[in-house]
């Protein structure tokens, strides 16, 4: 019972950093068709604008609320100026995307080390996320159940953002047909660069959130960034709803397999597990259909 | 909605995006192979100056610790240099990247030999660029000064280890935590050689000494979800934890330590990775109270190491920190001119036949050469890491220990050699 309870908060907590590292990556990735391999640096970037708040602030509690919302504004900013700069000559050219923003990657990693040095940074985490916390018995840690929250927290305000804005609108109507759309008025190249700033924005918060974790040097983002392209590709293009569900599935599965094996055995079984779901849904949990005529 | 065959490039693009990031994490572990048969030294001694090599990473994932023993093999070169250089000539340092790559380790190495003609190379940090570099030397019968600690098991007469073998690190770290009591043990490492290795010897020592091993677990390079691996050490209710984790892992693993509320009180972590370069990456509160295993640490008090301390400070920044294989690599630098100055040559047969015995007051304490298995005698000492980040000694093998790198003189180890 005990492990039974601690394994499944274990998958649940790791699917929520996943579903945070992908929740970005499923706009620009999914309803775009971008791929966007400087994903991990914008995470990169929340994360390190997360240990620059704490030194200006000071107060690890104070710094770590002021971090998300800036880190949003960071990554989004990157996510804008990227767009604007290369992505946009470059749409319906997936490998083409796909290197430069390689490319893209590499220089903002090495960016980091000229402007932070190549050791890793620490960021303390308050004193109210550390230590575990007990319920029901069972103990818990803080920072991982607030990372569970502001996961949620996240798909909640991504999804009202969706259904219930204009800008949603003109999202869904861009990604459902994109001629369409354009006939019908909605500037595309705005709801891409607006789409962009969201996806990037939410990179940099999941930046915050891992600060929490692990470590926070140049190499954060590579350490991440297949996963979340997992997470997307097994979800569907296109949807919300598959990322969520795939990424708490991989948590689970993660936690569970290398529960009753190993870590490096896990990560072959999952990977392996995840290839063979493909060969029979290669286009993921969800898809988004429509009546268009392609 | 795009068209379907679009998408269908779309998911192939994706999965090689998936490639493309997997090799850049991965790093290649080739032989060097393929050097040619040794020529004669081209070695030039005749002006009033010699070559040597520094080969470090200056690039790639391990510049982050190979920068700093570059950093500090300038500096004895330097001051060699100002103190009348090695037999009356001045040191020339040619300085080469190995950029975390072994394949390129090897090539760089042969470049500095038989191009460069450098008297003696200095450098290198990961077992596998120095499995990579080992035939590179041997066929061209050139030196290596290797100054990191590594898993034992090797011995070659081209390649002086000024770092410390399992049984001047990980050995003493085993005494320490019996003498502390500790009758249980459970094992975390990173998933490659040196912690199987180190793990093997740990499990061989604690069979012949009635430690349990509670559990081994091992998590791939640059793991980062470390809660179900915490999850199993906490349950397991081992004495102690012996930790090989490497690099940015041991970030996610303290972390997630301290968030189940382990502490070094209820079951301390040794760890044999972590220096005084790492405890700020990993935050302090994090590990305060923790031991490492080392042979060196910035506080020692010694006239040789404050003096090494405050030079280094004065010449790369009040902020820097001193570690173990920093100071190996410094050390190393005085013993090959301790070397030559007792063979009074620089020819590599003549080293070879005057380095034993060869010793050196270093900072750690006074080291000497074995001059059978090119390893140095050295102290062992535990220490603790203190609330201002550094690490302060807590347990010393009172004296150097005669290096042993294939555990011939522990019987409990004869099982592992075979």
């Amino acid at each position: 019972m005990d492990i039974l309870v601690t394994q499944v908060f274990n998958g649940l907590s790791g699917g929520s950093i996943l579903l945070l590292a992908a929740l970005g990556l499923a706009l620009t990735f999914g309803q775009m068709g971008v791929i966007n391999m400087a994903h991990g640096e914008f995470m990169m970037a929340g994360a390190y604008t997360a240990y620059v708040c704490q030194q200006l602030l000071g107060s690890a509690g104070v710094s770590l609320l002021v971090s998300l919302p800036v880190a949003f504004g960071v990554g989004g900013l990157l996510g804008v100026v990227l767009e604007a700069t290369l992505l946009r000559r470059m749409y319906h050219r997936p490998l083409d995307t796909l290197l430069v923003t390689w490319g893209v990657s590499l220089i903002l990693q090495q960016l980091a080390r000229d402007l932070f040095g190549t050791a890793g940074v620490d960021v303390a985490a308050p004193a109210w996320l550390s230590g575990p916390v007990e319920i029901l018995g069972f103990a818990f840690p803080r920072s991982r159940l607030f990372i569970l929250v502001l996961a949620i927290v996240a798909v909640v305000a991504v999804t009202m953002v969706l259904k219930l804005t204009p800008l949603g609108r003109r999202i869904r109507a861009t990604v459902q047909n994109r001629h369409l759309a354009e006939s019908a008025g909605i500037s595309t190249r705005r709801t891409d660069m607006l789409t962009f700033f969201l996806g990037s924005g939410l990179a940099g918060i999941a930046g915050v959130a891992l600060t929490l974790m692990g470590s926070i040097s140049s190499n954060l983002g590579t350490s991440y960034i297949v996963d979340a392209f997992l997470v997307v590709i097994i979800g569907g293009i296109g949807q919300i709803k598959g990322a969520v569900i795939a990424a708490f599935v991989l948590g689970v599965a993660q936690s569970w397999i290398e529960y009753s094996t190993s870590a490096s055995i896990a990560k072959v079984i999952v990977f392996a597990l995840v290839v063979a779901f493909l060969q029979f849904r290669p286009q993921g949990i969800f898809q988004v259909r429509t009546r268009s005529l392609v | 909605m795009m068209p379907t065959r679009a998408r269908r490039s779309l998911l192939t693009a994706a999965f090689l995006s998936l490639g493309l990031a997997l090799t850049a994490c991965g790093s290649r572990v080739d032989d060097a192979g393929g050097t040619t048969a040794a020529a004669e030294s081209c070695v030039d001694t005749s002006g009033d100056s010699v070559k040597i090599g520094f080969l470090n990473s200056r690039s790639g994932t391990m510049a982050i610790s190979e920068n700093t023993v570059f950093n500090s093999l300038q500096m004895a070169a330097d001051q060699i240099n100002a103190t009348g250089g090695v037999l009356g000539k001045q040191l020339t340092v040619v300085a080469e990247d190995g950029a975390s790559e072994p394949t390129i380790f090897a090539e760089k190495a042969t470049k500095l030999i038989q191009s460069d003609c450098v008297a003696a190379v200095f450098g290198g940090w990961t077992s596998s660029s120095r499995k990579a570099m080992l035939p590179v030397f041997e066929s061209n019968d050139a030196l290596l000064f290797y100054p990191v600690q590594y898993e034992g098991l090797e011995s070659s007469k081209n390649i002086f280890y000024t770092g410390a073998t399992t049984n001047q690190q990980i050995v003493p770290a085993l005494d320490y935590l019996k003498e502390q009591g500790v009758t249980s043990l459970f094992l975390v490492g990173s998933d490659y050689v040196f912690p199987q290795t180190a793990n093997k010897i740990i499990k061989a020592y604690a069979a012949a000494n009635g430690i349990e091993i509670k559990g081994e677990e091992y998590a791939p390079l640059g793991h980062t979800d470390f809660s179900t691996i915490v999850a199993k050490v906490r349950d397991a209710g081992a004495g102690a934890v012996f930790n090989t984790l490497n690099g940015d892992s041991n970030v996610a693993f303290f972390k997630e330590y301290k968030n189940l509320g382990l502490t070094p009180a209820t079951m301390p972590v040794l760890s044999v990775s972590i220096a005084e370069e790492e405890v700020g990456g990993i935050g302090v509160d994090n590990i305060v109270g923790q031991p490492v295993a080392w042979n060196y640490y910035q506080t020692i008090d010694s006239p040789e190491n404050k003096k090494f301390v405050t030079d280094f400070k004065t010449t790369y920044g009040a902020t820097k920190v001193t570690s173990d294989p920093m100071e190996a690599a410094y050390t190393s630098l005085y013993l090959w001119k301790g070397m030559v100055e007792k063979a009074k040559s620089f020819a590599v047969p003549d080293i070879q036949a005057a380095a034993g015995g060869v010793s050196f007051a270093a900072p750690e304490g006074t080291v000497t050469v074995n001059g059978d298995n090119h390893h140095i005698a050295k102290t062992a000492l535990i220490g603790k890491i203190g609330p201002d980040g550094l690490i302060y000694t807590d347990w010393s093998s009172g004296a150097p220990i005669e290096p042993d790198p294939y555990l011939k003189t522990y019987p409990w180890a004869s099982s592992l050699s075979s």
